[in-house]
């Protein structure tokens, strides 16, 4: 192997590597921008999308656009109520799909994958239809986005915690049985802590794609504003900073508590 | 834990009755919504009298954003495709003990708001901004040519959008590859390029299979990048279920339109499915 063919392979296996650190950053720029643009002042111009003077104001005074405190407390709201009903049920029907054996079973397994499958405007639209049908047309609201949520949540949650269930060594369990844990015990000492991260990632997927959803929220909200609503309502007119502001620290929040769990796991697994 | 007979079914009934009552069900009222006569209204109420013409209207009327969604959905697809691959295979095969670090940054985007980073973009790609200033000077763009309003920035706003949805499977099938095989391949004289296109890339097949699903579906119903960085002239058949039900409360023409759309999809994602040969998607 001559010392040129060599040099050839080094830059041929850097170079993915570094093409791929390139697609990385693209996909990181529009956040830059946003965090960047937190910090503008853009008062003394109508041009939302340039970046005119630094100020701290944004910050300072995150609730001054009407409406928008509102809009994402009432996101967080359903966020959380939806990811706690998606996380409970969908984490027991994990433990039914992995540990149990049910006619229908497979059934069950497609139509689970079917909601990540299908497009969000038909999604929507057929829960709109639904509600119509069923006379809730006029009481689209808190409700009824609560529904949808929980329904396009739950798959993400079962199919993220069927992983976890799956890679789980179940000798342990029996190991705990074979030393008279009864099954209470071992469920709670041995399996729930180590599913526990698998649920927590669920539940994590579940609330950022509750806050984050807007194609089947907006056609089944009524009245009632998301922050999603809100930003898409102001972007006509032009959005206000505080927007930046809200995705900025969405952002830090999720990637703390990404990067906490990552770490949580990794220490699990090294005791 | 086997003990319970009945164990699974009672574990499995919330979130099964969740899922047929809200989305297995909502499918049969889209199909009764999609029948009605289109003479009636929200206020008035609808008789479903098995109108199949709205099929027809509804393909007359809005072929062109159904196509454009179908085409710009395949061009966002390919090139995410692309991105995805390089990318995955970068964090793979190439990223050692960063692995999981770069992985976790592949999600990370996702959590700032989908609608927050699309707009993000109208700056990025602004008349006056530092990609169309560029492009001009380098003369790959007239002095007054611009990229918001274009088919570029739409299909821009897509491929970034859905690209992580390309990455994670990718990255699950390329994880998977025996490390061994492309030695193998090496160790019988292969070129790095015929063993990655030999041992590599068809081993990665499952992965590059539900990456373009997962990446095509959403991508052919979105309709928030068409409205934010588009033109109407970019208009999807996202825009136009969504205004029908909306504004127009047109809810015959929606709800066909809506079933076209998943007609259409089901049937590429079959013949797709077929011809790629892969039973494996998730």
């Amino acid at each position: 192997m001559n010392g040129l063919q060599r040099a050839g392979r080094w830059i041929g296996e850097h170079l993915v590597l570094a093409a791929g650190l390139l697609v990385l950053v693209y996909m990181f720029v529009p956040i830059a921008v946003v965090m960047l643009m937190s910090f503008n002042d853009n008062s003394e111009s109508r041009n939302v999308y340039a970046f005119r003077d630094f100020t701290w104001s944004n910050w300072a005074n995150p609730c001054k656009p009407d409406g928008m405190c509102e809009a994402v407390v009432r996101s967080i709201e359903i966020g959380l109520l939806a990811t706690l009903v998606a996380t409970l049920l969908g984490s027991l029907a994990a433990f039914a799909l992995v540990r149990h054996d049910f006619i229908g079973r497979s059934v069950a397994n497609t139509v689970i994958f079917l909601p990540m499958a299908s497009p969000e405007i038909v999604m929507g639209s057929s829960l709109l239809a639904l509600f119509v049908a069923g006379g809730f047309g006029g009481q689209l609201g808190f409700v009824t986005i609560f529904i949808a949520h929980v329904m396009f949540c739950l798959s993400f949650v079962i199919v993220t915690v069927k992983a976890r269930l799956s890679g789980l060594d179940q000798n342990l369990e029996q190991a705990a049985m074979d030393l008279y844990a009864s099954e209470w015990t071992t469920f709670w000492r041995i399996t729930f802590p180590l599913v526990f991260p698998g649920v927590a990632a669920a539940a994590l997927l579940s609330f950022s794609l509750s806050f984050d959803d807007f194609i089947i929220t907006n056609l089944n909200a009524g009245q009632t504003v998301t922050f999603p609503m809100f930003v898409w309502g102001v972007a006509q007119r032009g959005i206000p900073m505080q927007v930046n502001v809200v995705g900025t620290v969405m952002f830090l929040i999720s990637l703390f508590l990404v990067v906490g769990n990552m770490l949580v796991t990794r220490k699990r697994a090294a005791v | 834990m086997r003990r319970g007979r009945f164990t699974g079914y009672w574990l499995m009934l919330p979130a099964g009755l969740w899922l047929a009552l809200f989305f297995v069900i909502p499918f049969y009222s889209l199909l009764a919504t999609s029948l009605f006569d289109p003479e009636g209204s929200v206020l008035t109420g609808y008789d479903v009298d098995y109108h199949f013409a709205n099929f027809v209207d509804a393909l007359q009327q809005f072929w062109e954003p159904l196509v454009r969604s179908l085409w710009y959905a395949a061009v966002a697809t390919a090139i995410c495709l692309v991105l995805g691959y390089v990318l995955a295979y970068a964090i793979a095969l190439k990223a050692g003990k960063w692995r999981t670090l770069l992985l976790v940054l592949v999600i990370a985007p996702f959590f700032t708001s989908f609608l927050v980073r699309t707009l993000s973009w109208k700056l990025i790609l602004a008349d006056d901004g530092f990609v169309v200033d560029t492009l001009q000077f380098l003369q790959l763009l007239g002095d007054d040519g611009r990229l918001l309003a274009t088919p570029v920035a739409v299909i821009a706003g897509l491929v970034y959008n859905f690209l992580p949805f390309m990455v994670l499977p990718l990255y699950a099938s390329l994880e998977k590859i025996d490390g061994r095989l492309i030695e193998a391949a090496g160790d019988l004289y292969a070129s790095p390029t015929r063993g990655f296109l030999k041992v590599t890339l068809p081993l990665s097949k499952p992965g590059v299979v539900a990456g373009t699903l997962l990446t095509f579906i959403p991508a052919a119903g979105d309709y928030i990048n068409a409205a934010l960085l588009g033109s109407p002239n970019q208009r999807m058949v996202g825009n136009v279920i969504q205004n029908l039900f909306t504004s127009t409360g047109d809810y015959a023409a929606a709800g066909a339109l809506s079933v076209i759309l998943m007609a259409i999809i089901v049937a590429m994602v079959m013949v797709y499915i077929r011809t790629a040969g892969t039973e494996e998607l998730v």
